[in-house]
């Protein structure tokens, strides 16, 4: 027991810790509330329609001094920005113009300074933003928003992204899937019955590439399949297509698909290996002399064999490409692009870690689910790596 | 209990390692990577070490601000001097994630003119201090255009007129307000358009009529890379990647000046830091006209101060005068519109989620 302690220990402080921090960023963000409790304090007292009582301007302008005093102003206005465009320019200006502002009436000198301070969307964003445990961060993963009067609408036509993102990675992710079993296991099958000296030779065919770093295998896709590369060279050199003609390969969808099928292959391969070699030739000779066909024998007695290794294959495949960044990120272009890329640049550049945690906590009870699906409909303890 | 003492032990020795190299005063520069570092390690981080003593560790990075607000919130600060983009600066000095420079402590000009005059105007800000001005141009080979060649912003998005497939950055920025000036929009109204949601409408509409034939591209290395490639038959660039590529590698590129977008690059220092009198040195030191001038005989970005513009004369490589090459020259300033970026600032969050959602159509 105390051996494993150090394993537990790592696991708890790389996997465990980040994934629960992840998971509360996702629902709970105090920013805005410790910012201006006056504020929304006030503002409970609204109803929602026309401006809000002068209370809350009075609140707001005091915060929102105290706020930039403590640079926290931008953090505030950054939040408040992502449920209004333009908020965050509001936030600053007002945080910088109220200084030379001593007195009330704060309803009239804040609209003065911008006369976004008169329209009832401000307010209802600040509320919206306001909240501690707050829903926005998945409503926002599921293309949904909430209106002003609290429904839940979804979003206009050219803001949803994240719905049909998700349905493409599930979808690409299942291609692929399918692509690495198709071509897996005829090679799996070859290795496990082969003469042992060739079936180490193709072993290492596999193994090679496997081992290879996966950035100069990606970026060897891209040499090879551009539309001055080597493929397309080929192709015109041959014949087979006009100068201009050349083929894209890469930069979609096509050059995603090829070279996450190649990156994930040996994930197919080396499950069914191990599986087909325990199974005993004799199997088949059996059945072969009892009259079946190759195609019976294949059917109603190699298949349900190796039905472990192909679920082990197939769910290792499947979820390593329904989180896959680095390759769709340089050849996928604009349409091979998959949800990941989109949690890289809400971490990365739009600093919006909320419904990056979000993405990623559906992605994960994606995947939950679907292995859970995998339990009920084939059974975890028949999957075998071997 | 033995191995976790020895644990600890080890991780004591390690954090020694760790704070006696902070005594021998060493301090963590971080920029962009590529032709524009190497030009800044040779202008200001090497002279700078020379002059002090300082030891300068050059990281690089992608831009954005991820991991500058991961160290600030973890509170465990190891960059000191970050080059950033202007309007990356204005939000990371509103957020708290960099410290205030004054303008008085940078150094005067060569004639003793105050920094706060010098500098052009809009390139100092709380935080930053400007150092290049840059921009965001188109760029072809010469050699695939043997006839008629591009010369106007709306040549670019003019694919009956020159066939052939396009690069641009995956992000709305400076795309919007390419598409708006081909479709007419003169400059200075660019950013009044934009703040419409006509406006924004017009600007898709536009990128529309070419988005078949666009080629994404993410870092600044690539578009040279896909013009040299044939990958693509113009791309839009930042003007010292094609520079360098005319220059070193001899590329027969040609950049149209056209509709150019010019941008500010900021030094600012990482809120936070333990080195704070270190970092403040070398914005300083890498501030001075001359440190200026003597990158932009490097790699053709223009300084921030007026007084560097006369300093830089010819192309420390090639011997090649720079004036034509340095966006800010009067001859490229025809129509070229300044980076409103208080406006992307504002608008970037809704307008990102738009493109997205574009580019998936």
């Amino acid at each position: 027991m105390g051996l494993v302690l150090p394993l537990l220990i790592f696991l708890g402080v790389t996997f465990l810790a980040p994934l629960g921090t992840m998971l509360v960023r996702s629902v709970y963000d105090p920013v805005v509330a410790d910012a201006l409790p006056a504020t929304l304090t006030a503002l409970r007292e609204w109803n929602g329609e026309g401006l809000p009582p002068e209370a809350a301007y009075e609140a707001a302008a005091g915060e929102i001094g105290a706020a930039r005093e403590a640079r926290t102003l931008g953090q505030v206005a950054s939040r408040a920005n992502r449920l209004q465009s333009g908020l965050r320019g509001v936030f600053t200006r007002t945080g910088r113009d109220l200084r030379e502002v001593v007195e009330g009436p704060w309803r009239d000198a804040m609209a003065a300074i911008d006369s976004a301070w008169v329209d009832p969307g401000t307010w209802h964003a600040i509320r919206a933003a306001g909240e501690r445990i707050t829903a926005r961060h998945y409503l926002n993963a599921l293309d949904m928003q909430r209106l002003a009067d609290g429904s839940v609408a979804r979003q206009p036509e050219e803001r949803r992204i994240y719905l049909p993102l998700l349905w493409r990675t599930l979808l690409v992710s299942l291609a692929i899937t399918v692509f690495c079993l198709v071509l897996g296991y005829p090679i799996a099958h070859l290795i496990a019955h082969a003469r042992p000296r060739r079936a180490g030779l193709l072993l290492a065919l596999v193994l090679v590439p496997f081992w290879t770093s996966l950035l100069v295998r990606t970026t060897s896709w891209i040499v090879l399949l551009q539309t001055q590369g080597v493929v397309n060279d080929l192709l015109v050199a041959i014949g087979l297509i006009g100068d201009d003609g050349r083929l894209s390969m890469v930069y979609n969808m096509t050059g995603t698909l090829v070279a996450m099928t190649h990156v994930l292959l040996p994930f197919m391969v080396l499950p069914l290996y191990s599986v087909m070699r325990s199974i005993p030739p004799l199997h088949m000779r059996a059945a072969a002399s009892m009259g079946a066909t190759p195609a019976q024998a294949f059917r109603r007695v190699y298949w349900p064999q190796t039905l472990p290794g192909v679920g082990a294959g197939s769910l290792l495949v499947f979820i390593l490409a329904i989180g896959y960044y680095i390759t769709p990120a340089l050849v996928g272009g604009s349409s091979g692009q998959l949800i990941s890329n989109m949690v890289a640049y809400h971490m990365q550049t739009s600093l919006n870690w909320g419904l990056a945690a979000a993405l990623g906590a559906l992605l994960l009870v994606g995947v939950l689910v679907l292995y859970l699906l995998y339990d009920r409909l084939v059974g975890v303890e028949r999957m075998s790596l071997g | 209990m033995t191995a976790l003492a020895r644990g600890s032990a080890y991780t004591a020795l390690l954090a020694t390692c760790f704070v006696g190299q902070a005594a021998a005063q060493s301090i963590t520069a971080v920029s962009y990577g590529g032709s524009y570092q190497q030009a800044s390690i040779e202008a200001w981080y090497e002279p700078f070490a020379a002059a002090t003593g300082i030891r300068v560790d050059v990281e690089d990075f992608n831009g954005g601000l991820a991991q500058i607000r991961a160290q600030v919130e973890v509170g465990n600060v190891f960059w000191d001097v970050v080059d950033l983009n202007a309007s990356d600066v204005t939000l990371a000095c509103d957020e708290g994630l960099l410290e205030y420079v004054d303008p008085q402590a940078l150094p005067p000009g060569p004639d003793g003119t105050p920094a706060e005059e010098d500098f052009i105007s809009g390139t100092l800000s709380d935080c930053g201090v400007g150092n290049v001005v840059w921009s965001t141009i188109y760029a072809y080979d010469a050699n695939r255009f043997p006839g008629v060649r591009p010369e106007t912003i709306a040549d670019f998005f003019d694919i009956e007129k020159f066939p052939g497939r396009r690069g641009m950055r995956r992000v709305p920025m400076a795309n919007l307000e390419f598409a708006l000036l081909a479709d007419g929009v003169p400059a200075e109204d660019v950013y009044a358009v934009l703040d419409t949601p006509e406006g924004v409408s017009r600007a898709f509409d536009k990128l529309d009529t070419i988005k078949d034939e666009v080629v994404w591209w993410e870092a600044g290395a690539q578009p040279p890379q896909m013009l040299a490639d044939g990958e693509v038959v113009m791309s839009t660039a930042y003007n010292g990647r094609i520079f360098n590529a005319q220059m070193l590698e001899g590329q027969s590129f040609v950049i149209v000046w056209d509709g150019q977008l010019l941008d500010i690059n900021q030094l600012a220092i990482v809120a936070g830091t333990p080195r704070l009198d270190e970092a403040m040195r070398l914005v300083s030191f890498a501030s001075t006209a001359e440190a200026l001038a003597d990158l932009g005989r490097r790699i053709s970005y223009g300084p921030a101060r007026e007084s560097a513009a006369p300093l830089i004369t010819t192309h420390l490589e090639t011997g090649v005068e720079m004036g034509p090459h340095l966006p800010t020259h009067p001859s490229n300033m025809a129509r070229a519109l300044r980076r409103d970026w208080s406006w992307w600032v504002d608008n970037q969050d809704e307008l990102n989620e738009r493109f997205s959602a574009w580019l998936a159509r």
